[in-house]
């Protein structure tokens, strides 16, 4: 049991997305207290590409001191293979002693630039994009938020995911929400279970695609990256992964512009809906919603097989 | 208004009582005049005219349902819950006569493990609304979440707007009512009890059905397993047309078009089949 949620302004507008998700995932901290995760677009200014990235995992920092030099050192690793690969570092942030976000100018390969960061040791980029930053470590909303100041962070949509850890462990690793590499500004939060995950695991391996976690919920991500670059729509890829994965499961995917959800044939996994003319938000329970509606509103849980997209 | 004894007479006459149980899952569940006299021993007596109201926006669910009890002791027969706000488990485990009144939604679990009381909801409700319920009536008027009726077993639920996944999943009496459509696999499960649906139901309607009988208003995508076209009855008819007059859904254009699903009954009594059988079955 994991709770998602999501949340779209349309028509460009902006609004403390930060502060909002925070509301709607710490609404549903009982359906999953290991860890948070969220991805939010704000209003790309400049053209700079904005990349998260950690290097060591939260809990590596408990195993002495020897650690603690290390993270430097694989930062400055980092730091030498952007500059080797012309990147420009317009700006960077410590959000926390082992995750970091940097401003970059670089007009380049993206899956050349992940491939040259992540081979440093430890190093996991968590996202690249104008607009996505995708924020998780472990705790609930709360705590995420404010260890990654994200209470004034304003944007267009999001999507966010607590999670109850089954299937895998309990690290930043393994939580979502999960960004679709290389594909920049892509991200994909899930409810469920894939039980067909190692066969298309090794189908979409074979195809060259990486995965960083054991758990299945990469998989939707690494799925969704795969058909857009085939020239799906990000609608026809949500319909398609109905026909393909097997399991039970609910998810969302935004992308810079958009917000998408698919649901399995069995319906299993909760998604209620709320849509009125200036915004669209969805969550695993309607407690989630009500913390940014505090009043009545109409909502209705999509049907089983349904995908709906929906633009800023 | 007929009275309870030709009520029974006429539930024999639509065959709900002919049937001959067998296997380890079935027993004689619901007797109606039972459920319709029944008072639990130590049932406070509330007085019907007696209101109160109050607004749950800043309660706790405990608090809230503690607050119910309070009140129902205290004598209120009619209770009034202000903003509800979705939270979960409200109204759960009353066994009283009540006139309860939601003005809000409810979250997941809402009326569930009830006998008794007449509850009325003016928002949605999300999963598991009114679960093994026993006897009274809940009333939504706008949608309802999957699970909606999971094992009840007797009163009548109804919901104006669409539900649903497994609607009446496990069903052992009662009487389910959809004003518009539900989703997949409702009555899944069924054992006892009527469920209407007025608008479409969705794919694997009645799957693995026991009995009972599920009418549908509008298209049925697919039946599930076992799950079978019955003839609509002119008892059928007439139980339609009084049950949805009763709660403003009959359609305009009457009952007539409505069809009848009912168990197949190949997989009756599953337990007692040799698994070739079963195979054969399936």
């Amino acid at each position: 049991m994991c709770g998602i949620a999501g949340l779209i302004h349309r028509g460009g507008k902006s609004s403390g997305i930060g502060a909002e998700m925070t509301a709607m995932l710490q609404a549903l901290k009982h359906r999953g207290p290991d860890s948070t995760g969220f991805a939010i677009y704000g209003m790309p200014d400049g053209g700079e590409l904005v990349m998260r990235f950690k290097v060591a995992e939260q809990e590596d920092l408990n195993r002495g001191l020897a650690i603690h030099q290390q993270v430097k050192e694989r930062r400055q690793q980092v730091d030498r293979r952007l500059t080797d690969l012309g990147v420009e570092i317009v700006d960077a942030q410590e959000a926390t002693p082992y995750a970091f976000r940097y401003e970059l100018k670089f007009d380049g390969d993206l899956k050349l630039l992940a491939r040259h960061v992540e081979d440093v040791e430890g190093a996991e980029i968590l996202s690249i994009g104008r607009g996505l930053e995708l924020i998780k470590d472990l705790g609930d909303a709360q705590r995420v938020a404010g260890q990654y100041q994200l209470e004034g962070f304003r944007g267009t949509h999001g999507i966010g995911h607590t999670r109850m850890a089954t299937e895998s462990d309990v690290d930043i690793r393994s939580a979502h929400p999960y960004w679709a590499y290389p594909y920049s500004d892509i991200a994909v939060v899930h409810n469920g279970q894939l039980t067909n995950y190692w066969t298309k695991r090794r189908e979409l391996e074979r195809k060259g695609h990486r995965f960083v976690s054991n758990c299945d919920s990469e998989l939707l991500a690494v799925y969704t990256a795969d058909k857009l670059e085939n020239g799906y729509s990000l609608e026809d890829s949500l319909r398609q992964s109905i026909e393909e994965l097997d399991g039970v499961f609910t998810y969302l995917v935004a992308t810079a512009d958009s917000l998408g959800m698919a649901k399995d044939v069995m319906a299993a996994k909760p998604m209620v809906l709320y849509e009125s003319d200036d915004t669209v938000a969805l969550a695993s329970e309607e407690i989630a919603i009500r913390k940014i509606f505090p009043r009545e509103i109409d909502t209705f849980d999509p049907y089983e097989g349904e995908v709906r997209v929906w633009k800023t | 208004m007929e009275d309870l004894n030709s009520q029974v007479q006429r539930s024999y006459e639509m065959g709900l009582h002919s049937e001959q149980l067998r296997g380890r899952t079935q027993q004689r569940f619901f007797v109606p005049d039972e459920a319709e006299n029944f008072v639990y021993p130590d049932a406070p007596d509330v007085d019907f005219n007696r209101r109160a109201e109050f607004d749950a926006a800043e309660m706790t669910t405990s608090e809230i349902n503690r607050k119910l009890r309070s009140l129902i002791n205290e004598g209120y027969g009619t209770i009034v819950v202000k903003n509800p706000m979705a939270r979960h488990s409200l109204g759960v485990g009353i066994l009283n006569r009540l006139n309860l009144y939601f003005e809000g939604s409810l979250g997941y679990f809402g009326c569930g493990l009830i006998d008794g009381p007449n509850v009325r909801i003016s928002g949605r409700v999300g999963w598991s609304c009114a679960e093994n319920m026993m006897a009274g009536t809940v009333v939504i008027e706008k949608n309802a979440g999957s699970q909606f009726g999971a094992a009840m077993r007797g009163g009548d639920l109804v919901c104006k707007g669409q539900v649903g996944a497994r609607t009446g999943i496990d069903m052992k009496g009662g009487t389910i009512i959809v004003g518009k459509s539900t989703g997949a696999f409702s009555g899944f499960m069924m054992q006892r009890g009527r469920m209407v649906i007025c608008g479409d139901a969705g794919p694997n309607l009645g799957d693995s059905m026991y009995d009972g009988m599920i009418f549908v208003g509008g298209k049925i995508a697919s039946l599930g397993v076992d799950a079978v076209p019955a003839e609509l009855t002119d008892a059928d008819r007439e139980w339609l047309t009084r049950k949805l007059k009763m709660y403003d859904l009959l359609p305009p254009q009457g009952v007539d078009h409505f069809q009848k699903i009912v168990a197949g009954k190949q997989l009756w009594n599953y337990d007692n089949l040799e698994p070739a059988e079963k195979k054969l079955i399936l």
